[in-house]
């Protein structure tokens, strides 16, 4: 379990990135943070490893507060994926893989194997582990930055914006891996978006952020849907404009699921 | 030519000479530069001053730094030390601007992605920068090392002999023969190192050979 206490960030130049932000990010689950670009959703990610150090209030993890961690140790416990994959561009596919588990101090032998089963898991032919990754697309780039976030089988992954930068359909297909990594893993998994589709696909908890990190809703994404708190969250997933509102529409005795624009959407079982 | 050939042995112990009068400043001087340089990047305010600091260094003349040092030092007068400081002093003046342009090259999100895997800073210095840094670093090296060797031809007027010998000896004797096969042998070592420090660069940064990669 991952809990912010009134957490509020301002940065030295005197950016109040976030202003007073409480949560429980249940273990096991998947927790979306989502909201515009600059409202805060990296610097409350970056608190989890202490890449930031919030100026007040704490993060704990499984009731630890993180600050009582070298921060040095805390980072190569928590997997961390970035947006344009965060690779070192010095070093081959399977030895970046491989980076948490060296930073650890496992053998080089036994980091190796373990980088090429990391690789499998997150679907990467073996053929590309002694590459560069600069010889890599953006997408295969994007899964060995999976692969490096779950070699060291952390509890907790952190996850910025890691298919932002892919074309569409890269980006769906990743999307429907994680899910399934997931269901087999089980990792606390917070990630960060400002695509409220991808939240939605992907969140068993959504928040949705307004500037400063503020707390607009926290819910399921049926929840959210249901009932949204406010204008500003019903405009945010798109309620406003009937993006979300399906009708049924009765044809040939089978009733079928259409879109607000009359797009068939699907069939109701 | 045939003078050349005739005096072939002595223009090897002379170009032996120059080789390590040059190559042991240009070493030095990369070493010495590194931690300067980057310490030139990460403070602002006080990169700044140490940077005008190299270049005033640079511009002081040779000859009198040849001949401060030893009063300096109390090396002797023909000591060949004397010229591996001088040259070295150069070589870091030079270098330092590089290095901190080198580290300054290194992308910013690359080195936040090492600081998140969990690398110490250290670890994220010597593992991480440096090697990033290398395109950059070579380049400074090329460009110091053609320099020093050149440089490197004023010894003989402190009676430290090396290549530069066959210059002042070839004009003291009206000599052109020998000036020219001086010049000549400068090039080529110079050209010589440089290959030398390109294949450096190749072994130490396979990365950089691949096709498609940054
Ligand atoms: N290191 C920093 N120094 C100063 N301001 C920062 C820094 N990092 C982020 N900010 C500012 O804090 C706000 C929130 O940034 P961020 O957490 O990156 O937002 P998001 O990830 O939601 O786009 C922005 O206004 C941003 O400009
Ligand atoms: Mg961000």
């Amino acid at each position: 379990m991952i809990e912010y206490r009134s957490v509020a960030k301002t940065f030295p130049d005197g950016t109040e990135a976030v202003h007073d932000f409480s949560l429980v990010l249940p273990s096991r689950s998947t927790t979306v943070l989502v909201g515009s670009s600059g409202c805060g959703k990296t610097t409350l990610l970056r608190m989890v490893n202490r890449m930031v150090d919030p100026s007040s209030g704490q993060v704990l993890i499984d009731d630890a507060d993180v600050a009582s961690r070298n921060p040095v140790e805390l980072r190569r416990s928590i997997g961390y994926v970035m947006q344009h994959s965060g690779l070192l561009p010095h070093r081959k596919v399977v030895d970046n893989v491989a980076t948490p588990l060296r930073l650890g101090g496992v053998g080089r032998r036994d980091a190796r194997s373990r980088a090429l089963a990391a690789l499998e898991t997150v679907g990467l032919d073996p053929t590309l582990a002694d590459r560069y990754p600069g010889q890599l697309s953006g997408g295969q780039q994007q899964r060995v930055g999976v692969a490096r976030g779950l070699v060291a089988d952390p509890n907790v992954l952190l996850m910025d914006e890691p298919f932002g930068a892919v074309d569409p359909i890269v980006r769906a297909e990743l999307q429907q891996e994680l899910l399934h990594l997931q269901r087999d893993l089980g990792k606390t998994i917070v990630f960060v978006t400002h695509d409220i589709e991808e939240a939605f696909l992907l969140g068993d908890q959504v928040v949705i952020l307004r500037k400063g990190g503020e707390i607009a809703q926290v819910g399921t994404p049926a929840q959210i849907l249901a009932d949204p708190a406010d204008e500003f969250v019903r405009s945010f997933v798109g309620l406003d404009r009937g993006r979300r509102t399906l009708r049924i529409q009765e044809v040939d005795g089978k009733r079928v699921v259409v879109d607000a624009d009359g797009r068939a959407a699907g069939v109701l079982a | 030519m045939t003078w050349f050939f005739d005096n072939l042995s002595y223009i090897r112990e002379l170009a032996w000479r120059h080789l390590w009068l040059s190559v042991i400043p240009v070493v030095l001087g990369f070493v010495i530069a590194l931690p300067i340089g980057y310490a030139a990047r990460r403070w602002r305010l006080g990169g700044k001053t140490l940077l005008s600091l190299a270049s005033v260094l640079y511009t002081i003349p040779s000859l009198a730094l040849l001949i401060i040092i030893p009063g300096l030092l109390g090396t002797s007068f023909l000591d060949p030390t004397n010229v591996l400081i001088v040259l070295t002093v150069y070589a870091v003046a030079l270098m330092v601007g590089t290095a901190a342009g080198a580290f300054g090259s290194v992308s910013e999100s690359v080195v936040d992605a090492a600081r998140a895997s969990g690398y110490s800073t250290w670890q994220r210095i010597v593992q991480v920068e440096l090697p990033l840094a290398g395109p950059v670093l070579l380049a400074g090296v090329r460009v110091v090392s053609v320099s020093t060797v050149s440089l490197a031809t004023i010894a003989p007027l402190i009676g430290v002999s090396n290549l530069g010998s066959l210059f002042t000896d070839g004009f003291q004797r009206y000599f052109a023969t020998e000036i020219i096969i001086g010049i000549l042998c400068v090039v080529v070592l110079a050209l010589l190192l440089d290959v030398l420090w390109v294949l450096i660069g190749r072994l130490t940064m396979p990365w950089l050979r691949v096709r498609g990669s940054r």
